[in-house]
């Protein structure tokens, strides 16, 4: 499972079928000066094991709500949620305090936090040992583990300075390590980068890849940012009004027309010329190569295509590219060279015809 | 009066109120920190939430802490004669001070732990802490130059009550002011009392204060800015000001 290290990792390397995290008709309704609030609306969430999965939406989606429910820290008012396959919500029990049970599975899920929650009293060494204290281990075995997970993340010289002399993107590395001390399978990570400048964003974003691919650790993270999800999600999950709207792996994502994540992922721009066009965008992945297939299309039926805009990109792992092209004439009149453009296996969505895209679906 | 003459009842005094402020500052603080955190826990959306308890211990502590000490000083001389066996002197002084403390230094201990960060309880829910791992590694430790500064106020406004027990028999500064200062017309040792008082306020609270802002300082959530000018700034006017007041 652990790849060598310098050898380029192969895309999904760690992730199995397995679902490390369930939830199924997660339902949360909070109550508040007599009224209610519907954060969770039926939510089911399946994580596999060894993937970073993006859950994103906007501010007030639900999103904290949803992973706050999965380590129980907000306790859901239906629906069960399962973790490794323990199911958390029976272990909850009836009172409105976390049992012995319960908290000895949170101990097995590690948290980050949008901002950090760093004990100022501690320096950073004894922050990352507070996990392992409340595990009961012993001074030296706790010291060892807190040296060996702050080498990891990056930051062994800083062991004994407290957090107030550490700039936001440290912290954030100690938040990470003292989430690992307890050896989890699954890291929750609330808005971890949004506290953070683009450039620290990347390297905190980079370390939990990593950290992914070495250990095998599942990652649950939620944003509002789309560029996270760009750079190390390979599943993802759009969240409105505390529904889940779209889901699956990136590509799966990519490859749905209509996607509205995928089209966020990965836009591509270019106006229409004129009233009387077509305007079709393409997705491809991988090797598939447009070229030859637009100049067959044009030879085929003799028509002038013009090229609106292209780009290739990397998401979550994958090499996508998309093109944007103009045909003469309207939808109605394209309906065969469109029909050609799937058969060749491309994914093609017509811009600003998403009503005739669903009824041709329905055919 | 000579000096000869009074050096030695202003040192027996002096002992004596250090010794009733010293007793009852350690007992409002054993007493008043598990009560402080008590309604904080308890309060609505607490860790231990519970309506009652919450709504009861804050009465008490509200009725106690508005009691005019000098009642309370008198309306617990039975409790009073049933520990110490007597309602007169130093040790008698304490009981009365101890528990007009007991709820003011509740009350700060309340307002300082109420200031830590909910994110930092949650942090430590999520590695599977119970409530007493909360308390004893979050909320204390990260209220302590808070708390601190609450035992600086419990201390000074306790010099202030023992001198006001003193007038009842309790010996201390207090005493010494009433019966040489006021009755005998001493007007010297009068003024040496004040400012004997002064010296050891002044001295408790730059103690404090010093260990208060020491400690905020390691916590880096740079303190306000000394006040003190005997204190050299080691960093530059701070940006957030801290929460010691
Ligand atoms: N403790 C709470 N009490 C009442 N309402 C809450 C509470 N927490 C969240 N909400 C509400 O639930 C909705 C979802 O919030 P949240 O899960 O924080 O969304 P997000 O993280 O996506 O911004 C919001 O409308 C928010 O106001
Ligand atoms: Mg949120």
């Amino acid at each position: 499972m652990h790849p060598c290290p310098g050898t380029p990792t192969p895309v999904h390397s760690t992730v199995t079928e397995t679902h490390v995290i369930t939830t199924s008709g997660l339902t949360k309704v909070y109550r508040s000066r007599g009224r209610d609030v519907t954060a969770l609306d039926g939510v089911d969430l399946h994580v596999r094991e060894g993937e970073v999965y993006g859950v994103i939406g906007q501010s007030g989606a639900g999103k904290s709500s949803l992973i706050r429910c999965v380590n129980l820290l907000e306790r859901p008012t239906s629906g069960t949620v399962t973790v490794a396959g323990q199911d958390l919500t029976a272990l909850a029990g009836r009172g409105p305090r976390a049992g012995k049970e319960l908290r000895r599975a949170r101990s097995r899920i590690g948290m980050v936090f949008q901002h950090f929650n760093l004990l100022s009293s501690r320096t950073v060494q004894d922050n990352v040992e507070l996990p392992l204290e409340i595990l009961g281990q012993s001074g030296r075995a706790r010291s060892r583990k807190a040296l060996e997970l702050l080498d990891l993340v990056g930051l062994a010289d800083k062991a004994k300075a407290y957090p107030a002399q550490l700039s936001g993107g440290q912290k954030q590395r100690v938040g990470i390590a003292r989430a690992l001390a307890g050896d989890p399978k699954v890291l929750l990570s609330d808005e971890a980068t949004s506290a953070l400048d683009p450039e620290t964003t990347r390297s905190i974003l980079q370390l939990l890849r990593d950290l992914n691919r070495q250990l095998g650790l599942t990652v649950l993270l939620i944003t509002h940012e789309m560029d996270v999800v760009k750079s190390i999600c390979d599943s993802a999950a759009l969240m409105e009004r505390g529904r889940i709207v779209e889901s699956g792996t990136v590509s799966e994502l990519l490859a749905t027309p209509g996607s509205e994540l995928a089209a966020a992922l990965f836009p591509v721009s270019g106006e229409r010329t004129g009233a009387d066009r077509t305007v079709l965008d393409i997705t491809f992945q991988g090797e598939a190569a447009t070229q030859p297939v637009i100049s067959q299309l044009s030879r085929t039926y003799n028509i002038d295509i013009s090229i609106l805009g292209a780009a290739i990109d990397t998401v979550g792992g994958l090499q996508i590219g998309r093109m944007r092209i103009e045909l003469p004439g309207r939808y109605e009149d394209n309906v065969v060279p469109v029909g050609f453009l799937r058969e060749q296996g491309l994914q093609i969505d017509v811009v600003g015809q998403e009503n005739l895209l669903v009824k041709e679906g329905a055919k | 009066m000579t000096w000869s003459e009074m050096q030695p009842l202003l040192s027996q005094a002096c002992w004596d109120t250090l010794y009733m402020v010293g007793w009852s500052t350690l007992i409002a603080v054993v007493g008043g920190l598990p009560l402080g955190i008590l309604l904080v826990l308890t309060d609505r959306g607490g860790l231990l939430q519970n309506v009652v308890a919450n709504k009861v211990i804050g009465q008490v502590v509200n009725v106690a802490r508005s009691m005019p000490f000098i009642i309370l000083m008198v309306a617990l001389m039975g409790l009073t004669r049933s520990i110490t066996g007597t309602t007169i002197g130093r040790e008698a002084a304490i009981v009365p001070l101890a528990i007009g403390a007991i709820p003011f230094f509740a009350r700060l201990v309340e307002t300082a732990v109420r200031e830590v960060d909910g994110g930092l309880v949650e942090a430590v829910q999520s590695m599977g802490g119970n409530t007493w791992t909360i308390v004893r590694k979050v909320l204390v430790p990260e209220s302590l130059p808070s708390l601190i500064a609450s035992t600086t106020t419990t201390i000074v406004a306790l010099i202030g009550y023992s001198a006001m027990a003193g007038t009842v028999g309790a010996g201390g500064l207090g005493d010494i002011a009433i019966r040489y200062g006021y009755q005998r017309f001493e007007t010297q040792m009068m003024w040496i009392t004040v400012g004997i008082l002064a010296v050891v306020i002044s001295v408790i609270q730059f103690a404090g204060d010093f260990a208060a802002r020491a400690l905020h300082r390691r916590g880096g959530r740079s303190g306000p800015a000394p006040k003190l000018r005997l204190l050299k700034a080691k960093e530059p006017a701070a940006a957030d000001v801290g929460k010691v007041a």
